[in-house]
């Protein structure tokens, strides 16, 4: 089963993250890397690094990981340049929006989903469903 | 360039953060999400801690340099961290490649430079004019490739690497960012200098003082 990585700024932000993941997902393998490594805001290569091999070693079909912010790829960049080859080649990395993104990631992750289907499934554009197809226009008044 | 010059390096150039720490937050209020004082302050300190506990079970310059950029990039949080991380572990490995790991002339120190700032300009996509801190550590990287053409010595090398890192740090008040979240201003960051910038010149001051016998 594919595991999922949730890498961020703030430890408060992934645990809650994490927390919906293990209800919506139980089985699947769910780390995450948030904050410094003194647990201030920000990201911590080392930490990203530790996480990542992790779920690497314990999930032989790989990891997908999901990025709060665009200045988290610095970081998790670094991290992922100090894995093996063999371990890289395991691991992908999600364009798509953190929180939409993990949880439908790990859904399909569940399902016995392949590492490239669970990263398709977290790069899906970030609002495409949040709101039903009839919900009024903003600006216009409430029906 | 022993590992006790990198070692005085690193505590001055802890001990200017913390002096500098307002003004580089203060900078980065205007045109970023004003933390960057504040970051490098955590970082640099945590450094000097380890320095100063003697977490670091080395004194030769490439290892010192690795195992500081690995505490910073652990430490400082935003961009940065990962940038000066980059640089210090690349700096890092330039010297462990040399015979001796160490450098001895300014034309080694340029290409130990050199092999740092392509570090910070590969991971962050980024080149000179675009209001970070490359607009300081290229220009000090070629007035240091410059100083190693003429032979001058190592401290020299830097002193002239200071300057123009400052006068590069000093040139970003006009430039548009491009780059980073103070790029999310657009026309707005005309007018401020860069804080990574500013830093960079701080950090390249801190190692010449350092060098010429000032730490």
């Amino acid at each position: 089963m594919v595991a999922i990585v949730l890498v961020g700024h703030s430890p408060e932000l992934l645990r809650g993250l994490r927390a919906m993941l293990a209800q919506a997902a139980p089985a699947v393998l769910v780390s995450v890397a948030g904050g410094t490594d003194g647990g201030a805001l920000g990201t911590s290569a080392p930490m990203i690094l530790a996480a990542v091999r992790g779920v690497l070693a314990e999930a032989p079909d790989g990891a997908v990981v999901l990025l709060d912010l665009g200045s988290a790829a610095l970081a998790l960049e670094m991290a992922l340049d100090d894995l093996v080859p063999a371990d890289r080649a395991r691991v992908r990395v999600s364009r798509g929006a953190l929180v939409e993104g993990a949880v439908r990631a790990a859904v399909e992750a569940a399902g016995g989903g392949p590492l490239t289907a669970v990263l398709a499934a977290s790069e899906v554009p970030p609002g495409h469903d949040k709101l039903p197809d009839d919900w009024p226009a903003n600006g216009t008044a409430p029906g | 360039m022993s590992g006790a010059l990198i070692a005085g390096w690193l505590r001055l150039a802890a001990s200017r953060i913390a002096a500098e720490r307002v003004h580089l937050t203060e900078l980065d209020a205007a045109i970023g999400d004003g933390d960057h004082g504040i970051n490098l302050h955590r970082g640099f300190g945590a450094l000097e801690a380890r320095l100063a506990a003697g977490d670091f079970a080395t004194d030769a310059p490439g290892p010192l340099l690795v195992l500081a950029g690995r505490t910073i990039t652990g430490t400082v949080g935003g961009a940065s961290g990962a940038l000066y991380g980059r640089a210090l572990l690349r700096a890092g490995a330039a010297l462990e490649a040399w015979p001796g790991g160490s450098v001895v002339t300014s034309a080694q120190l340029a290409a130990v430079l050199r092999a740092a700032v392509d570090g910070v300009a590969a991971l962050g996509r980024s080149r000179p004019g675009e209001k970070t801190m490359l607009d300081a550590l290229v220009p000090a990287v070629v007035a240091c490739e410059a100083a190693g053409a003429t032979g001058v010595d190592v401290a020299s090398a830097l002193h002239r690497a200071a300057d123009a890192a400052e006068a590069g740090a000093r040139d970003t008040l006009p430039l548009l960012a491009t780059k980073g979240r103070a790029s999310y201003l657009g026309e707005r960051s005309i007018g401020h200098l860069d804080p990574g910038a500013v830093s960079s010149a701080l950090l390249l001051r801190a190692l010449a003082d350092a060098a010429a016998g000032g730490a």
